[in-house]
């Protein structure tokens, strides 16, 4: 008897165990599951990924037109997708922004946002297989031809990196090689698409570049690895490897965030004379918004993989539209602006896989109205470059309530 | 440095005990377990420890206790030995804290910014003596931390708690979350038995965690929950003293408010003492009361919060606050740009330290080390530029130099 009352007992905890796990918003998947659904992925990367390694692609697959000649690049609608066994993460969901000629354009967001995941697709350098960019378009306008990068071919778009495209990564000691000495590094990019360069020329060029960069002794520190140098030094280096090939657009994924407050205006500055010296855009990632306000012409604000304002930095700045967009200003104190209390955005970041079909940002937001139930947002235009996408600014929501 | 006593020697039996009172006398531990033959051992210890007292220069006044306070600390130093060779001989000290002075009253926050590397957190370890300090003293409510036992120490650390900087590496993956935060409330036997269970959930609710959290484990949670899960954790043991070793750098702006929120709701409703270590001077000037600005192991400059931002005095402070930007477009700051990074702790510049940065660099400040001024009640500054005396001296400096130069032609 005694027994049996223990089992039950057991039994009827381990169903309430059983509850408490799937009950709750926990993403718990059994293996069968899992299995099946990278199945699943399998087949589709598989597919994609035998449509990009074909031989020979022919050239009208990849060239297209700029929608507008004085960008450099034209994001449109792009999908990029990570097929993970616990279900399809949508990183990049429809995001479209432009980058026009000399300007730059800052894209700002919480981590997970999707903005690091943007600017990979642009030079794709997205994980593969599991990272596809499965829909849309990145036009890049490399001043004869103008590609989609989505569809270029490997062997193409490695003339390309580094050449007309460069990236500026968050950490400089991991982006650079600790086996090499610094003149190596930024020499090999300039032999690499400069076929008829001689060493010499390069190395005239190279001492150039970390001059231009603002290394004072350009001469040793040619001649010494990146250990011996500082965090802001090694952060100049990054730049000028950067800058070897005159690109046409530089990705700086947030250059600054690991240095110092010191060292961090000195980067700034730099970046700013340079961009005035050789005519070229940047696209600049970072989270933080005092950044963003010195630097960027045009500001993207993203959220949970789209884009929910855009519009030049003064009109983000001066009367952001986007709920999001007016938290995530109060909610980050500024010297001499004292407030008893800092705002805070309820909640958190939506879980990336299973993503609501209504605005997401719906459960967070403070000024909900019915519509928002409804489908996702589209993007109301409240002046000439001032985009959102939120159902307070719908025109004809404002008519129905003025009628 | 050690004198070896009989009991050493009586371990390795009787025959070694008989030795001891031959020659035994004249042996001395010199570090490392190198053992040493000297005829005056005792002698020879006491000067070697004076030698060291000086080498490190560890002069101060004793402080009296002043009960408004909380925490005191004087002329703390902390020297890391820089060890070489095959015998591990100490050749140098990285003097990351060098004399740095400062006192927290009960209940208010101290801001303690600079970059990295200028010693911030050892400070903020060293009054925890999570390292044993090299100079100077730290009052805890009017007891020298440094002075006291093992055995008390371990009695009083539940009132000094730490929070981390890096929520993901400092919460034990293989624990789960009650666990965690309840482990050293059973240690320390801050409730009774019966009422722990209750009190863990108080506490987390008290940090905004929910009572089924108690189960899971650290991996399933997001930073600014786990950074929660650290508060709960210092919080738990009932302390008096919080050290916040950059609790928000390592998370996103919107959860920032989140938890600079929970910490100060916390201080209200406890009455907790906080010593808010930050690079991020914007999130200091917001929390603390008081701001101490550091530069290669010293303060420069150390006042009440508002005095600090509305009217910085020295030098490094007025180009670090010059060079955080501003979330507003139109604002074009007047920008100090400092030029060349932090010099090496292991080898500071003489004089003041700051001067191969600075921009109003005299010819004293090569050769004096600067006084702590009090330029106005509360407000300490570490510069000669305010010194009067200084300024005097470095006129005569002046001429001195300028008539050298000439006399050789």
């Amino acid at each position: 008897m005694e027994k049996k009352k223990i089992n039950i007992k057991i039994l009827s905890f381990l169903k309430e165990k059983k509850e408490q796990i799937f009950n709750k918003e926990s993403n718990y998947i059994s293996a069968k599951e899992s299995a099946k659904i990278s199945r699943k992925n399998r087949k589709i990367t598989n597919q994609i990924e035998k449509q990009r390694k074909r031989r020979n692609i022919p050239e009208n697959e990849y060239i297209t037109q700029m929608k507008n000649a004085e960008n450099v690049v034209e994001f449109d609608n792009v999908h990029t997708y990570f097929f993970t066994d616990i279900g399809t993460v949508k990183a990049v969901d429809g995001v479209t922004f432009d980058v026009p000629y000399g300007k730059t354009v800052g894209v700002v967001g919480e981590s997970g946002c999707g903005k690091s995941v943007t600017s990979l697709s642009l030079i794709q350098l997205v994980q593969r297989p599991q990272g596809q960019t499965v829909e849309g378009e990145i036009r890049f306008n490399s001043g004869e031809k103008v590609y989609n990068v989505v569809k270029t071919p490997e062997r193409i778009m490695q003339t390309l990196r580094g050449n007309d495209i460069t990236m500026i990564f968050q950490e400089p000691m991991t982006t650079l090689n600790p086996v090499f000495r610094i003149g190596a590094q930024v020499e090999e990019v300039l032999l690499l698409h400069n076929k008829d360069m001689t060493k010499e020329q390069a190395k005239e060029k190279t001492i150039a570049l970390l001059e231009l960069v603002g290394i004072a002794n350009s001469e040793r520190v040619y001649r010494n690895f990146p250990h011996e140098l500082s965090g802001g030094m090694r952060q100049r280096v990054v730049i000028a490897m950067a800058l070897a090939c005159d690109p046409k657009l530089i990705i700086a994924d947030e250059p600054t965030t690991a240095l110092d407050v010191t060292i961090q205006a000195q980067i700034l500055g730099l970046l700013s004379d340079i961009k005035g010296k050789i005519n070229s855009s940047i696209m600049l990632i970072t989270h933080d918004l005092g950044v963003i306000a010195e630097m960027a012409d045009y500001v993207v604000v993203m959220y949970a993989g789209r884009v929910i304002e855009k519009g030049t930095a003064k009109e983000i700045f001066k009367n952001p539209a986007h709920p999001y967009t007016v938290g995530l200003m109060r909610s980050k104190p500024v010297v001499g602006r004292k407030v008893e209390r800092l705002y805070n955005i309820p909640g958190n970041v939506p879980n990336p896989i299973n993503m609501p079909n209504y605005c997401y940002f719906k459960d967070r937001c403070e000024k909900c109205i019915e519509a928002c139930n409804g489908d996702y947002p589209p993007e109301f235009q409240l002046s000439e470059t001032h985009f959102v996408s939120c159902y307070l600014y719908d025109p004809q929501l404002k008519e129905g309530e003025s009628k | 440095m050690k004198l070896i006593n009989q009991d050493t020697f009586k371990a390795f039996g009787r025959k070694m005990e008989k030795y001891w009172t031959r020659v035994g006398q004249g042996f001395v531990n010199a570090g490392n377990n190198c053992i040493r033959f000297v005829s005056n051992p005792k002698k020879f210890v006491s000067d070697y420890k004076q030698k060291k007292r000086e080498m490190i220069n560890d002069i101060y006044v004793p402080l009296t206790h002043n009960p408004e306070n909380l925490l005191e600390v004087n002329a703390l130093k902390m020297y890391f030995p820089i060890k070489q060779g095959f015998f591990k001989r100490t050749v140098g000290y990285v003097k990351a804290v060098d004399g740095v002075t400062f006192n927290i009253k009960h209940g208010t926050t101290m801001g303690l910014v600079g970059e990295s590397g200028c010693g911030k957190t050892t400070v903020g370890r060293t009054i925890l003596r999570l390292y044993e300090k090299t100079g100077g003293e730290v009052l805890f409510d009017g007891q020298n931390i440094n002075k006291i036992s093992k055995k008390s120490l371990r009695v009083k650390r539940p009132q000094l708690q730490i929070v981390f900087q890096d929520p993901y590496s400092s919460l034990s993956p293989r624990l789960p979350v009650g666990e965690i935060i309840g482990e050293a409330v059973r240690e320390h036997k801050i409730v009774s038995p019966d009422k722990y269970d209750d009190y863990i959930t108080e506490i987390m609710e008290a940090c905004g965690l929910r009572e089924y959290h108690k189960d899971r484990y650290p991996h399933e949670f997001s930073g600014g929950q786990r950074q929660r899960i650290c508060i709960a954790r210092a919080l738990a043991l009932n302390p008096k003293f919080i050290v916040c070793d950059e609790p928000v750098s390592a998370l996103d702006v919107s959860i920032q408010a989140q938890i600079i929120n929970l910490l100060e709701d916390l201080q209200k409703k406890f009455g907790l003492t906080y010593l808010f270590i930050s690079h991020d001077l914007s999130v200091v000037e917001h929390i603390s009361d008081t701001v101490a600005v550091m530069y290669l192991g010293g303060i420069v400059e150390y006042a009440p919060t508002v005095k600090v931002f509305k009217n910085p005095k020295h030098p490094y402070t007025q180009a670090l606050f010059s060079a955080i930007p501003v979330p507003d477009p139109e604002v074009k700051m007047k920008r100090i740009i400092l030029e060349g990074s932090i010099p090496s702790p292991a080898n500071p510049p003489k004089g003041c330290k700051f001067h191969t940065r600075c921009r109003e660099c005299m010819e004293i400040c090569k050769v004096n080390v600067p006084r702590n001024l009090e330029i106005e009640p509360g407000h300490f500054v570490a510069c000669h530029l305010y010194d009067e005396g200084a300024i005097a001296e470095n006129k005569k400096l002046v001429e001195k130099n300028s008539a050298t130069e000439t006399a050789p032609e």
